[in-house]
């Protein structure tokens, strides 16, 4: 295969895999920061402390985490469909990835206002400050760079997702190694894909470690 | 300005029971700096984050500027809106600031301004006045991480103050802080208390704070007030505990077949030449043990152990004499004392 004929399927690929994967993120994010407050502020010792929604929350998170990605890409068809409309083509893939993203997402958002120290959070509640109060005046902005941080290692987990929404003939760049490049030997064009998928990982990451160095400089006063 | 009564706080875990606060009465009153004092476990914490129910009471009520704050808490964990808008005429100051490294220190002073629903331009407004009432006008777009601790503090009771508080809580607001740093922070919180006639109850383990800023103690063990009062009064007190720890004196109290007292000096009795015309009325030897002078609540304090010769019966007309004179007479050992029905210093008072 020579370069030209590369040169489009490369260029598809990449917008497939851009597509699934900024829509994954936006609902990734959209989805799994509420639930992450959610699951901190129901916990014991939380300010809307709640055992069963906190139980019922935490399990279903587990249970979206611990589920392979490629069995929750089939297992989701019938809701995909519902949802989309159709069960194939990327924009059918967005759906399974959003969802296993969300509550990977989740997890991160907890572990992050976690690590927010509860003084702050009694500073806020010692000045009268409510449940709302408390989350978007202190616990999200305390642990912006955290949640950034996290956001970035979501977009580089569902990079890798990506590479298998190809079972339900979503493209993007993983598909395109896999399909053409190893079953039909094309091994010129499995490298090229493979290190557009290394340096697509490589830039998230730098962007990723530059915005969060940026806040947490901010937080230092070094301007 | 601030009531409790009968607060106890019962921490409930597994496999026991941990009783924080069991029946303190505290009355602190409008315009005093009151001091609770007292070794780490003793409770303190514990009942400051009950004046503005940052715990809850397992019993008892708090009162504060009149409004029953116990009343208004409503039930489960989240609080009232009328707690919350009571919360914020209450400052607190913390002993690790606890200000938002992700806000500068302008940021920090408007949050409760921001909670209360001020405008941006009159937050911005007090924000300004506030730091420089503490002295910080030229740090407003400073972050919190670019400040000294005694800087920090500052913003604290900056931030504290921006609801117009008739009531400031000092969460141990000196105790991560340098002694000089220690000093010029209970100066500012001495003149917001004057300027401002801002009640402050502050707990501290640091007898050093009570000295020097306090109008009143108390002193808490296992969850008790165990002693309480102005500080004159208190150092007025004979076998008070409080006294002797905010105002030790050197000096081993042993004196071979003497008796030991420790005679407590206040304001112009200061002036009086005492132990002179003590030994010269009754013609005895006075050795001085150890001795003590010092500024205590703004007044002249000072603190004298002294042995007389002989037993206690022999020198209970001394005693007297000194009594009379309007100081404080502390038996500390005397042989016979007890065939004299006399107490020696008691182990605490209730």
């Amino acid at each position: 295969m020579t370069w030209s004929e590369m040169q489009p399927l490369l260029l598809q690929a990449c917008v497939d895999t851009l597509y699934m994967v900024g829509w994954a993120t936006a609902v990734a994010a959209l989805g799994g920061l509420p639930l992450g407050v959610l699951l901190v502020l129901t916990d014991r010792g939380g300010m809307l402390r709640n055992g069963p929604v906190n139980r019922v929350v935490g399990a279903l998170v587990n249970v979206g985490r611990s589920l392979p990605f490629v069995i929750l890409l089939v297992a989701l068809i019938p809701f995909t469909r519902l949802v989309v409309g159709t069960f194939i083509g990327p924009t059918a893939a967005i759906v399974p990835l959003a969802v296993g993203a969300v509550p990977f997402f989740a997890r991160l958002v907890e572990t992050a206002l976690r690590e927010v120290d509860r003084g702050l959070v009694e500073a806020a509640q010692a000045m009268g400050g409510g449940t709302g109060t408390v989350v978007c005046k202190v616990l999200l902005p305390q642990a912006l760079p955290s949640l950034v941080a996290g956001l970035t290692t979501t977009v580089i987990v569902l990079i890798g997702y990506s590479a298998m929404a190809g079972v339900v003939g979503a493209g993007g760049l993983g598909d395109l190694a896999h399909t053409y490049g190893y079953q039909r030997f094309e091994t010129a064009l499995m490298l090229v894909t493979v290190a557009i998928l290394i340096a697509l990982v490589t830039l998230v990451q730098l962007v990723g470690d530059a915005a969060v160095r940026l806040l947490a400089r901010r937080e230092r006063g070094v301007r | 300005m601030i009531t409790t009564t009968d607060l106890t706080k019962v921490y409930r875990t597994k496999d026991r029971e941990v009783t924080a606060l069991d029946g303190v009465n505290l009355h602190v009153r409008e315009g005093e700096v009151y001091g609770v004092v007292g070794q780490s476990g003793a409770g303190k914490s514990s009942l400051i984050r009950c004046v503005n129910l940052l715990e809850r009471p397992t019993s008892g009520t708090v009162t504060v500027a009149g409004q029953d704050l116990t009343a208004l808490a409503g039930r489960g964990p989240r609080p009232s809106a009328a707690l919350r808008a009571a919360r914020s005429r209450i400052g607190m100051v913390f002993q690790h600031f606890n200000l938002l490294s992700s806000r500068t220190v302008q940021g920090n002073v408007e949050l409760p301004l921001e909670i209360l629903g001020v405008s941006r331009a009159a937050r911005r407004r007090k924000a300004l006045d506030l730091l420089d009432v503490v002295g910080l006008a030229d740090r407003a777009r400073a972050y919190p991480a670019q400040l000294s601790g005694g800087q920090k503090q500052r913003v604290g009771i900056a931030r504290a103050l921006a609801g117009d508080p008739k009531v400031l809580l000092s969460d141990e607001a000196t105790s991560a802080l340098d002694p000089e740093t220690t000093g010029s922070v209970l100066q500012l919180l001495r003149d917001l208390n004057r300027q401002l006639g801002l009640t402050v109850l502050l707990i501290t383990h640091e007898m050093d704070v009570v000295k020097s800023v306090c109008d009143s103690a108390a002193l808490m063990r296992g969850g008790r007030v165990v002693e309480s009062g102005t500080v004159p009064k208190l150092l007025a007190t004979p076998g008070s505990e409080l006294a002797a720890t905010l105002f030790p004196v050197g000096g081993e109290p042993t004196a071979a077949d003497g008796t030991v007292v420790d005679v407590t000096f206040q304001g112009e009795a200061t002036g009086q030449p005492v132990v002179a015309r003590l030994a010269r009325t009754y013609n005895i030897d006075i050795s001085i043990l150890g001795a003590a002078m010092d500024t205590v609540g703004g007044r002249q304090t000072g603190r004298l152990r002294i042995a007389l010769p002989g037993d206690y019966a022999d020198n209970v007309v001394p005693v007297g004499f000194l009594r009379e004179q309007g100081l404080t007479v502390d038996v500390v050992t005397a042989p016979g004392a007890d065939r004299a029905g006399a107490a020696p210093r008691r182990e605490g008072v209730r």
